[in-house]
């Protein structure tokens, strides 16, 4: 699958289009990461615990819009946006969308 | 008596995570500066285009992110100039923090043959209160080997 946030691939052209496909998820902190970023929070720095929380669901998301591409039967995914959300404190959304399409 | 006590803890507590907060913050910016000289080799662009079309072999998309805190004294200094209004000099660092973390980080994830990152975007969220996460996204392209 190949991914890219340009509206097309090098290269090559696009045969069929898809539509857009996207995945997300919502992640929540266990209690015990969120008194350590409470305490952080406090005294200033960067949160790792929050750094890599996010970062795994943007994994997550991504393939879940990756197995959406491949069911619909495309090859490629072009145009990705990416954007973060709270929902709670403590809970943030990660949503991956972008065009799915076909390309030789 | 309860209330002097209330109020040395609070006078306190701000002067502390001043110290430590302004210490957090210039370490972090000599850190970032430092890499920041190191990685410049890669050109990162805004555009929807690539600059380099000729010889490339494959594109591949690369992250970045950071989420960086505040202290209490960025958040009680906030809540003051919230009142008066004007710039919130306190928030405007670590946001310039977290944005320059992130470009960094997406770089440094690219793989060494990298001969440029297109499309870049660049999204700020809050996480909570005085917490926010900087991502930092774009196509990495890479030169085809062979050539």
């Amino acid at each position: 699958m190949i991914i890219t946030t340009i509206n097309h691939v090098p290269e090559m052209k696009i045969v069929t289009h898809f539509g857009v496909v996207s995945g997300s998820t919502v992640k929540a902190k266990h209690v015990g990461n969120d008194i350590l970023a409470g305490i952080k929070n406090f005294f200033g720095g960067e949160i790792g615990s929050y750094t890599d929380l996010l970062e795994s669901a943007r994994e997550t998301a991504v393939q879940r819009m990756v197995s959406q591409a491949e069911q619909a039967g495309a090859n490629a995914i072009i145009n990705v946006r990416m954007a973060t959300s709270a929902i709670t404190s403590g809970a943030a959304e990660i949503y991956v969308y972008g065009t799915a399409v076909v390309v030789k | 008596m309860l209330g002097y006590i209330e109020i040395i803890f609070a006078v306190g507590a701000i002067v502390l995570t001043y110290l430590t907060g302004s210490f957090v913050e210039k370490r972090h910016f000599r850190n970032l500066s430092r890499r920041e000289s190191a990685a410049r080799a890669i050109p990162v662009s805004i555009n929807d285009e690539i600059l380099a079309e000729h010889g490339l072999a494959e594109t591949e998309l690369v992250v970045g992110s950071a989420v960086i805190g505040s202290d209490y004294f960025k958040r009680a200094f906030a809540g003051l100039k919230g009142l008066f209004g004007g710039n919130i000099s306190a928030y405007e660092s670590l946001l310039d923090r977290a944005r320059r973390e992130a470009i960094l980080r997406m770089k440094e994830n690219a793989r060494d043959n990298c001969i440029e990152i297109a499309c870049c975007r660049i999204a700020t969220s809050s996480i909570r209160p005085g917490m926010f996460e900087a991502v930092a996204y774009g196509t990495a392209v890479y030169q085809n080997p062979r050539i």
